[in-house]
């Protein structure tokens, strides 16, 4: 079922969410491209290298959280900015912190805007 | 403000920042502890100890005049910098100085790919370039040329050719700087200084001739501290039609010879790619009796191994080899391999692998299961940056609740023979278990060909389980180990091929032919184009005048 679930768009977003500003549509475009650039790469779905089911990061949480909580962040709805900017700015476990000339302090509020809009969308989209 | 960069006073480094936010902007100088939390060394062999490498401050330049302008006020105020580009280069350091106090000098703002040439066939990047990036430029273009990635794959081309690199393609293209083709340098006076074509004012093959005449300075400034390179060329491979691998395996321990020299033989001719050796026998580990063969102190008995091996049927060694090329050179060549080892190992196992047109397709980079079981890393094989080798520190299904916290990387550089391998093998595995570290080396232990004419042999660990590096003595364990180590390797004549900066001082230390004429020559070339030793003091085991008592 997870790996049935693609991505969805802003405009998805949008209809998810209600009726929302231009400017907060923008600002989770801005948050999707972020996490793509900089999150996909370990905490997106699909298969990780040499056959591993899942990403690493992905992985880890899946390991972590035991079905107690998604595994992607896409789906996850408890992930402020503020939790999202100290595990980014401080690393967790063997995830190495990103500086602000990587992902700035704006992008990690777009990122949070962006997960948080995900998961509400991924929501309604799950039976 | 918790760290001043040593011998500079509060006044002058308080002058110094002004000057760098005169240079960048208020934004872009970086002083409070949360944002300098990321320019940690989050592999640390010392974590939160008072030694550890952190910086009193960064500052981060998106144009070349702005990099001029902060060396010119490191001149002024006599502060060390330590420049980086992408950051990322974990198990060597990541973003962390050699110099405690040092000034981080972060070009991950400097990103911009400033040519891709797919009929020429190389890129000219800025150092914030990740490899991700630039395979984004070439893929959105449609581009047909091909990156060669380090594994993981988000550093940038500019800081892996940096710290010497490698790569998993053809072996011109792996050697990543021996594939960089001319850069642009920052030098301590501020002044910019282009190397080989790059030196005519209007020259036109900057990145397809990179000596230009007269001495090339360019191989200096990796693992060096000569300047803050602001632009790099880097050949890139055409991309190729065809992908083909296939498996040799051979019996016997001994066979290990007769192997590694028609690999030697097929990779000087340019002929393979990167091959990954491997033991068939690995599957054995579990057995008891097996294993003890394997970890047997002062190495294997070679009949004993044979006999374990024939008794379960298995081959003791295997190489797979990959072929780039069209889809009929790469079967010319893989039947000249086969033909090749069977001439040269009686009972040698030559096994077809995978035939695929380039690119790959998604679910052709996540295949594995081919016609045997493969080590071989497909993603890097293909050019495309990754960061799924990540599994290897995360957390696993045996062990849910602990993860490893990283490793600290140890490949010293052996000559290209079996018998290097067979006494790497138990010298390292020997000296580990003496200092009390785990151990994943064993007789089975295999080289890797990352560079063109050299093995590397990983003699690193993971700083995690039986090695945690949480408390003091954890600590020490792993620094005096690892120093043991290098020790112990250039007693055999061998060493590491690159270090965290925290181990940098101990390499260097071996390499001290002629009582360390090359270091001395280094620190000539230092005193004199870095007189006040502001760029990156004491990497690559090079230190300025003033700051030589500082030696590890």
């Amino acid at each position: 079922m997870r790996r049935s679930l693609v991505l969805v768009t802003a405009g998805a977003f949008a209809l998810a969410a209600g009726a929302i500003t231009a400017q907060e549509t923008a600002v989770v475009e801005q948050g999707k491209v972020v996490f793509q650039h900089y999150c996909a790469p370990c905490h997106g779905d699909g298969r990780g290298d040499d056959g591993a089911p899942m990403l690493p990061g992905t992985h880890a949480l899946y390991l972590k959280y035991k079905g107690q909580k998604p595994e992607l962040l896409e789906q996850r709805m408890d992930l402020p900015a503020e939790f999202i900017r100290a595990i980014v700015r401080n690393g967790v476990a063997s995830m190495p912190p990103f500086r602000k000339t990587e992902v700035t302090d704006e992008d990690i509020a777009a990122l949070a805007a962006y997960l948080a809009a995900s998961s509400r969308a991924r929501s309604r989209q799950s039976p | 403000m918790a760290i001043l960069p040593p011998g500079v006073s509060s006044a002058d480094f308080g002058s110094a920042l002004a000057e760098f936010v005169g240079a960048v902007g208020k934004e872009w100088v970086l002083s409070s502890d949360e944002d300098l939390a990321p320019y940690r060394d989050h592999y640390s062999p010392v974590p939160l100890e008072e030694d550890e490498l952190l910086p009193s401050a960064a500052v981060a330049p998106n144009t070349v005049e702005q990099v001029q302008a902060i060396v010119r006020t490191a001149n002024r105020y006599r502060t060390p910098l330590y420049p980086i580009s992408t950051g990322k280069n974990f198990a060597y350091g990541g973003p962390a100085p050699n110099l405690r106090g040092s000034v981080i000098v972060d070009l991950k703002r400097m990103n911009k790919v400033l040519e891709v040439n797919a009929e020429r066939n190389f890129a000219l990047v800025e150092p914030g370039v990740s490899y991700f990036d630039l395979y984004r430029h070439i893929q959105e273009r449609g581009l047909k040329v091909w990156l060669d990635c380090p594994d993981p794959g988000w550093g940038s081309p500019i800081g892996n050719t940096m710290d010497r690199g490698i790569g998993y393609t053809l072996g011109f293209y792996r050697d990543h700087a021996g594939a960089q083709c001319g850069v642009e340098v920052v030098l301590a006076s501020g002044e910019v200084m282009r190397t080989g074509m790059g030196a005519l004012p209007n020259g036109r093959a900057w990145q397809e001739y990179k000596y230009g005449f007269g001495p090339d300075p360019a191989g200096l400034f990796p693992q060096g501290n000569y300047g803050i390179v602001t632009k790099m060329g880097l050949r890139l491979m055409p991309q190729p039609e065809h992908w083909r691998n296939g498996l040799v395996t051979v019996p016997k321990r001994r066979d290990l010879v007769a192997l590694v020299n028609t690999v030697n033989y097929l990779n000087d001719l340019c002929m393979i790619g990167d091959p990954w050796y491997g033991s068939p026998l690995r599957a054995l580990l579990g057995n008891t009796e097996f294993r003890e063969a394997a970890t047997r102190r002062g190495g294997a008995n070679e009949a004993e191994m044979d006999r374990l091996a024939a008794a379960a049927s298995l081959h003791s060694w295997q190489v797979e080899l990959q072929f780039y090329g069209s889809e009929r050179t790469t079967l010319a060549n893989w039947e000249y391999a086969k033909e090749l080892a069977a001439r040269n190992i009686p009972g040698a196992r030559l096994i077809d692998g995978e035939s695929l047109a380039v690119p790959l397709t998604r679910e052709q980079i996540e295949k594995t299961t081919g016609p045997y079981s493969t080590n071989m890393r497909r993603n890097v094989t293909q050019g495309v940056p990754s960061l799924g080798i990540w599994k290897n520190l995360g957390r696993t299904e045996a062990a849910p609740d602990s993860w490893a916290q990283g490793h600290v990387g140890l490949f010293a550089v052996l000559p290209r023979t079996a018998e290097a391998v067979f006494d790497a093998q138990h010298v390292f595995r020997d000296t580990m278990i003496d200092l009390g570290l785990e151990s994943g080396i064993n007789a089975l232990s295999t080289p890797l060909m990352w560079y063109q004419f050299a093995f590397l042999f990983s003699a690193g660990f993971s700083t995690g389980g039986g090695n945690a590096v949480a408390t003091p003595e954890g600590k020490a364990k792993v620094r005096d180990g690892l120093r043991a180590l290098l020790a112990k390797a250039a007693e055999h004549g061998w060493s590491e091929y690159r270090a965290a900066p925290y181990f940098q001082d101990d390499v260097a230390e071996q390499y001290s032919f002629n009582d360390h004429a090359l270091r001395r020559f280094n620190e000539t070339i230092k005193d004199a184009v870095d007189p006040n030793g502001i760029l990156a003091p004491g990497r690559g085991g090079i230190w300025p005048k003033h700051l030589r008592g500082r030696r590890a």
